[in-house]
């Protein structure tokens, strides 16, 4: 078996928390201890809810931002410490797809001047010259290439979304990194977005990390799915195995709480979390879902202890997977 | 007639298919609406090409900046108490705007020489304070930490500067230094030294204005995005950075050409700079004051200002116009 395309270890990413005199008294754990691989032609999807550090993972793997420590190989190359030449070349294998389609470009630069602006800052030779390759991008992600002198303010969410992604294919990359690419989008927008992606995929074998909090968006995109909360992974697993059987408690409550137009499944138990999240600058010990664990509430004081130590690591960060849930919790 | 007939069609076929509309073409669409910002343009472009088309200009009128004219007649006239001035003070066909008194040169010539001078140590300057404005202005923002320290107290520097009072006492070291090298040829040094002496002390406003706005520009996914496929710094701050702040810089360089041009004149009127025989509107109204002669002739005196004041106006005007049509937030 060959090494995976992209492989995580234990990515952390720490923002120190300055006090007076511009001490560091403290550090926000946006991503704490992360671990994924994904193979090549797959999509691996990274869920989790506002402020759980899939964006900040996503950054950091596009080295926008440094990890604190952690290591993340790209066919079997640490990249973490890359700079120059060979971190430019590292760029050309991993590109980005960002969230905002409004901010994402440029507004004083021509859509034809972005998409092309990768090949010309990695000044990458390219046979048949820089226009039409970027007519043969625009022509792929379903715009007209004649519209290249245009500006971003004249094209709606979802065609900027597909510039921006023309904008990420431009390199030829191996792994593409998806933050939130249709969550500023409407629905009807988001699945022929979405389509375009899974098109593009199987056309030219490339990967996808997809950030998302759309459960149902990730369903349709990914083959393995991540779940995280504060910082960390909860529960990794394939995508049917994780949607057909959910074993982390975390899991189990957030697609109890995807909302279905069938009358019937309505009916069924729906598990809501209380509280809030809590600080990631001062998580709970052992595991951080602790403290608004559904199934927390039901165990034994010394169940209750042993969730206060490590939790295992791996795909399954809990110490009682399928234990039984309490209906609502702290409301 | 068959000529004309093709042209209409001609000019469709040849319009572009689909052409975006880019920052000034949005600034002009809601320029052309608005009178004001016309008539502001129209002074505007007339006065630059009133001191571009100078030579000619004064050649069809006949005259001279430079030749004078005081003849035994003229300056007894002229000073003659109680008597009325001799009509060639005033505008005529001989002279368009009357001579001066005293040397008797024509005005309309000195007018428009005056303008190329006036306007030329103005753009310069402007030019000058843009560039170092704008580009220190950028990178002190977009660059942060050490960098930003050091221009940020530059700029502080700057401008707790006494501004009228050191120009007053560069701008005499700066002629007598340049006026003994080789660049020392007609007027070139004292245009040279305003420029210098204005662009140095004009940019630290622009570039703490520029500073500001790239601060935010920096937190944009675009520039996210530039850096995840390898932009270099200074490629960022070209490319991404400094497009999205020329519409500020635009709009303070409007505003800026009328201060210098101001600038200009009251140094020139407290005689550090352009000096006799080069005329400058500043130059002029030094001339009109330094004999008293505006007690007598007044019209020697209200020629530069009314040029000066219609031009720093229309400058202005024409700044704020640009600037409210630049505003994205403004309505079409």
């Amino acid at each position: 078996m060959s090494a995976p395309l992209l492989e995580v270890t234990n990515l952390t990413k720490h923002f120190p928390i300055k006090g007076s005199m511009g001490r560091t008294v403290g550090a926000v754990k946006a991503v704490d201890g992360v671990s994924f691989t994904l193979e090549k032609g797959t999509t691996l999807g990274l869920v989790g809810e506002s402020g759980c550090g899939k964006s900040t993972t996503g950054k950091v793997l596009m080295r926008l931002l440094d990890p604190t420590s952690g290591s993340i190989k790209l066919d079997g190359e640490d990249i973490t410490g890359l700079k120059g030449k060979q971190l430019d070349g590292f760029r050309r294998r991993v590109q980005m797809v960002f969230q905002n389609p409004a901010s994402s470009l440029n507004p004083r630069q021509s859509i034809g001047a972005a998409i092309a602006s990768p090949l010309v800052e990695q000044r990458i030779k390219v046979p048949g010259g820089i226009k039409a390759k970027v007519a043969d991008l625009m022509d792929r992600v379903g715009l007209r290439p004649e519209h290249a002198n245009r500006f971003p303010h004249e094209f709606s969410g979802g065609q900027r979304q597909r510039i921006g992604i023309a904008r990420a294919l431009a390199l030829d990359p191996d792994v593409v990194i998806c933050d939130e690419p249709v969550s500023a989008l409407d629905v009807s927008v988001q699945a022929q977005v979405v389509n375009l992606l899974k098109d593009i995929q199987a056309d030219t074998g490339v990967s996808y990390i997809f950030i998302a909090h759309d459960l149902a968006v990730v369903k349709h995109m990914a083959d393995d799915v991540a779940v995280m909360y504060l910082g960390k992974i909860m529960e990794q697993a394939n995508k049917r195995e994780l949607f057909e059987n959910p074993r982390h408690p975390y899991t189990r409550a957030l697609l109890s709480a995807v909302p279905s137009v069938d009358l019937d499944a309505a009916l069924t138990e729906r598990i809501r979390l209380g509280g809030d999240l809590p600080s990631p600058s001062n998580p709970p010990s052992g595991c951080v879902f602790r403290t608004r664990c559904p199934a927390y509430e039901l165990l034994d004081e010394a169940g209750k202890q042993r969730c206060s130590t490590e939790v295992p690591a791996g795909a399954m960060a809990c110490h009682f997977p399928n234990a039984p849930l309490a209906a609502t919790v702290g409301a | 007639m068959t000529a004309t007939a093709s042209k209409p069609s001609e000019q469709a076929k040849a319009k572009p298919v689909a052409t975006g509309r880019s920052l000034l073409a949005t600034a002009w669409m809601r320029i052309r609406k608005s009178p004001v910002a016309m008539v502001s343009l129209a002074i505007v472009v007339g006065m630059v090409l009133f001191a571009i088309l100078a030579p000619v200009l004064v050649g069809i009128e006949g005259q001279d900046p430079n030749t004078t004219n005081t003849s035994p007649e003229v300056l007894d006239n002229f000073y003659t108490p109680g008597l009325p001035l001799p009509y060639y003070m005033y505008p005529s066909a001989e002279h368009w705007l009357g001579v001066e008194p005293g040397l008797g040169r024509d005005l309309f010539a000195r007018l428009a020489y005056g303008a190329q001078v006036s306007l030329i140590i103005a753009l310069l300057s402007t030019l000058v304070s843009v560039v170092l404005g704008t580009v220190l202005g950028a990178a002190a923002g977009y660059f942060g930490g050490k960098i930003d320290m050091v221009i940020s107290r530059i700029m502080d520097l700057f401008l707790a500067f006494p501004h009228l009072l050191l120009v007053l006492s560069i701008a005499p070291i700066l002629q007598s230094r340049l006026s003994g090298t080789a660049l020392a040829r007609g007027s070139f040094v004292p245009i040279a030294s305003l420029v210098i002496v204005l662009g140095f002390f004009g940019w630290a406003y622009l570039a703490r204005v520029v500073r500001g706005q790239v601060l935010s520009i920096r937190e944009q996914e675009y520039i996210d995005a530039a850096k995840s496929f390898g932009t270099k710094n200074w490629s960022m701050i070209i490319k991404q950075v400094i497009p999205n702040v020329t519409g500020v810089v635009l709009v303070y360089a409007t505003m800026m050409i009328p201060t210098n041009i101001t600038a200009e004149a009251a140094l020139s009127f407290l005689g550090v700079g352009v000096k006799d025989p080069t005329p400058s509107w500043g130059q002029m109204l030094n001339a009109a004051q330094a004999g008293n002669w505006y007690l007598q002739d007044p019209w020697f005196l209200a020629v530069p200002s009314i040029a000066l004041i219609l031009t720093v106006l229309a400058f202005n005007l024409l700044g704020d116009a640009l600037r409210d049509a630049l505003d994205p937030k403004s309505s079409r």
